[in-house]
């Protein structure tokens, strides 16, 4: 990673009512990219995208919608990569199978990591002994 | 967020009044689509000219409808869409899957013909 610009390190309530909040400070983030124009909107609209459905991911899917767990996300900025981490406690989820989704199928759900694995460069799903994260990355050059 | 129902020339419209459709208001509308097409309506326009973000959640409610419609033998047609959500329908490929109109007025020209 190069040059560290910031790092934003939030808990946040296992609870969807916060999934707004988490996504509009990716978009505000992307402000301190040196994008200009149309590619700055878009990455934008991509970073509240990623953080909500990875957020969303987290409540619901490893935290089962328990309203009294937290999610942890580690934002770091650097001047040529972005990388998420959301973290969650507890069995995880199948990341395999997540990753497995068919566009073509109509199914209601299985779409989140799809999307973020569309509009990230690197995505990956770690399982320690503690705790899980979701790691994502993208290049800024 | 709110939904409003109104209906015109045949077709129940569905407005979503809010400007985020995610994970923590999706099962609202999954509910009301549901619900329009279990009381009888045959044609459902879901107007999301409010929305400028939505997430996979909001898709799938989306989805729900559609799979609703097509058990009630009736229709469901999307109309409104911003910048962010036309992307996610491209990214998904559902703008292959739903008849999506420019506007409202479009929609009820096509709809209430059928």
């Amino acid at each position: 990673m190069g040059k560290k610009v910031l790092k934003l390190d939030l808990k946040v309530p296992n609870q969807t009512r916060y999934l707004e909040l988490v996504g509009r400070i990716g978009e505000d983030l992307a402000r301190e990219l040196k994008k200009e124009g149309e590619e700055k909107k878009t990455l934008a609209q991509h970073l509240n995208v990623v953080l909500t459905e990875a957020m969303a991911n987290a409540i619901r899917h490893a935290h089962e919608d328990d309203p009294d767990k937290t999610v942890h996300i580690v934002i770091s900025l650097s001047d040529e990569e972005l990388m998420i981490r959301v973290y969650d406690h507890g069995p995880g989820f199948d990341f395999d199978s997540a990753c497995a989704h068919e566009p073509e199928k109509l199914e209601e759900h299985g779409r989140g990591i799809y999307i973020i694995r569309s509009l990230m460069d690197t995505v990956v799903y770690r399982r320690t002994r503690d705790y899980n994260v979701l790691e994502m990355w993208k290049k800024l050059r | 967020m709110r939904l409003e129902v109104t209906a015109d020339k045949g077709v129940s419209i569905l407005r979503f009044m809010g400007d985020r459709l995610d994970a923590h208001n999706s099962d609202d509308l999954k509910a009301k689509i549901k619900e329009l097409f279990a009381g009888g309506a045959k044609s459902v326009l879901v107007d999301l000219t409010e929305v400028r973000f939505i997430d996979s959640s909001g898709l799938g409610a989306l989805v729900s409808g559609f799979k609703n419609a097509t058990n009630y033998k009736g229709s469901l047609a999307l109309t409104g869409f911003q910048d962010q959500v036309r992307s996610m329908f491209e990214l998904t490929r559902l703008n292959r899957v739903f008849d999506i109109y420019a506007s409202v007025q479009e929609a009820l020209a096509a709809l209430s013909g059928k």
